[in-house]
């Protein structure tokens, strides 16, 4: 079932966008153009992951002599963080961001005309 | 003769906290007001003619922190250290990185929570997290008190510990009946302990004592003897509640991460205790003495059961008051089930739980509102557990650890005052 969420325009960057619809949660994502969609419900303990905190991938920056020199943000790789417990999420992928086995359930986006639509099972 | 002063001994308490407070209470301050004679020194000795430098001179930089945070060039340190207007997420010691900067915010956020009244604040609040969980009745612990045990100053710790567990009792328990407590004891002073047993053991809503198992005092230590017969005698419960330290020891100072310190240091110094407990007869001297260690985890608990069992076996004569093994007296005692360390394939956690005696012995926690809470349906989904045990987790087992009447508890699920 498609279900109309408004206009592209409506959707912020570096905000989620939280739809309810017939008992289930679906968070709504953008990067540029590009949207993410995933059931409001961390893997973890049933969490609301998908209203949480949007924060870069953390990574270490390892020198030339294999030693940490620290760590920093690396904003090629967004991710959102389930405020219950701190479980981070790939913003692209849904996956968990230490372990890719662990993924919320995705949810397909429709962009048609400027328009965005959820495809609910 | 000239009437003499009162010294400060003639006043009643409450008289000189009053002048005490007269004194330092001021509606505006200026240095030079409060060095005008200083400046008057200067004056009178022409400072004017002499060149004068203060060589070792300070100011109160965190009045400026997030003018200087922005300075920070690592953007991650950057992100921890500003997330409060001041830098005690980076600063002190040890370092508050338990939430992840704001990845986990509700500690931040929860000054802004309002409620309606006419009831306490923290009634309301607490009574919220248990509709929300379906929760009917709690213990109540606090939180940044657990630290208390590493003051220096035993007398700060009693004098702390003493004002809470006071006022918890008079304006939390004895105004909700869901809401109970094992009251903070002050384990550096082991008289303070008897007294705040004989203070409070009897008030409404105190079901027992705990101590945070942060507290380099050996549990065996005759001076806690009196304690634990109280206790014993009154039908009152003990609790030793983990807690960490980064920088109490030299082997927590080697972690560089919370994560590291939270894994290990949580169950450590529960263990310490535990195996003083367990080697050094405790069970034996006090068999009615209703024990729990919290908020370890339970993937500690195999470990000892193995490893005193194993050394028992081969040095019985250092442990001459027990009469079975270490393990055997475990499996008599409490243990909370948060935060559970459930692996990817749960199934594997029966064993530990058989290992336990879950069944009988474990008490669901949630330690709400910390960064690691575990909601119910932790312990309801496990796809092992019967029915029967999973009922006694979720509450008939903590009614038998804390003397506690089932029938005499009403359920009060979903429902809001």
């Amino acid at each position: 079932m498609e279900v109309h969420i408004g206009a592209l325009t409506d959707l912020e960057e570096d905000a989620q966008t939280i739809v309810r619809r017939d008992g289930i949660e679906i968070g709504v994502f953008r990067l540029g153009d590009e949207l993410f969609a995933y059931e409001n419900k961390c893997a973890h303990q049933g969490g609301p992951a998908c209203e949480g905190k949007i924060i870069p991938k953390v990574v270490a920056i390892v020198g030339e002599d294999r030693t940490v020199r620290g760590d920093d943000f690396d904003e090629t790789e967004m991710h959102f963080v389930c405020p219950w417990h701190g479980w981070e999420y790939d913003m692209r992928t849904g996956c968990h961001a230490g372990n890719p086995k662990v993924r919320l359930r995705p949810i397909d986006v429709i962009q048609r005309d400027g328009e965005v639509y959820l495809n609910i099972d | 003769m000239a009437k003499s002063r009162p010294v400060q001994s003639d006043l009643s308490p409450p008289e000189v906290r009053t002048k005490i407070n007269k004194v330092r209470l001021n509606e505006s301050f200026s240095t030079d007001g409060l060095l005008a004679h200083a400046e008057q020194q200067a004056r009178d000795r022409h400072f004017e003619d002499y060149l004068i430098i203060d060589v070792d001179s300070h100011h109160y930089e965190f009045d400026h922190w997030a003018e200087i945070a922005d300075y920070i060039d690592n953007r991650v340190i950057h992100h921890i250290a500003t997330v409060l207007p001041t830098p005690s997420t980076v600063l002190n010691a040890p370092p508050m990185y338990q939430e992840m900067g704001d990845r986990i915010p509700r500690r931040i956020h929860r000054k802004l929570e309002t409620t309606p009244g006419p009831r306490h604040r923290e009634i309301d609040v607490t009574l919220r997290y248990m509709d929300a969980m379906g929760i009917d009745y709690n213990i109540l612990f606090p939180s940044p008190m657990l630290n208390l045990g590493q003051l220096p100053l035993a007398e700060i710790e009693v004098a702390m510990s003493r004002a809470y567990n006071r006022w918890l009792v008079e304006r939390v328990l004895a105004e909700e009946p869901r809401i109970k407590s094992l009251l903070y004891l002050p384990f550096n002073d082991p008289e303070a302990c008897v007294e705040m047993v004989e203070e409070f053991g009897d008030k409404p809503g105190v079901l027992g004592f705990m101590v945070v198992a942060v507290h380099f005092k050996p549990v065996h230590d005759k001076a806690y003897a009196k304690l634990y017969r109280m206790l014993e005698e009154r039908g009152l419960s003990l609790a030793f509640h983990a807690s960490y330290s980064w920088d109490a020891e030299q082997s927590s100072r080697q972690l560089n991460r919370f994560l590291s310190v939270h894994a290990l240091t949580f169950p450590y110094y529960l263990m310490v205790h535990l195996t003083n407990w367990l080697i050094n007869g405790l069970p034996e001297l006090y068999p009615n003495l209703r024990v729990s260690w919290v908020e370890g985890g339970i993937a500690y608990l195999p470990f000892i059961m193995l490893r005193l069992d194993h050394e028992y076996m081969m040095r019985t004569s250092e442990a001459p008051l027990l009469k079975k093994l270490p393990s055997d007296y475990m499996r008599d005692m409490f243990y909370t089930s948060q935060p559970l360390e459930i692996p990817s394939n749960p199934k594997q956690l029966k064993p530990i739980f058989e290992m336990i005696n879950a069944d009988t012995q474990m008490l669901f926690s949630s330690d709400y509102p910390h960064w690691d809470f575990d909601v119910p349906s932790r312990i309801f989904d496990l796809p092992f557990l019967e029915e029967n045990a999973r009922r006694n987790i979720l509450g008939l087992n903590a009614c038998r650890y804390l003397g506690l009447d089932p029938d005499s508890l009403p359920l009060t699920k979903f429902k809001t005052a």
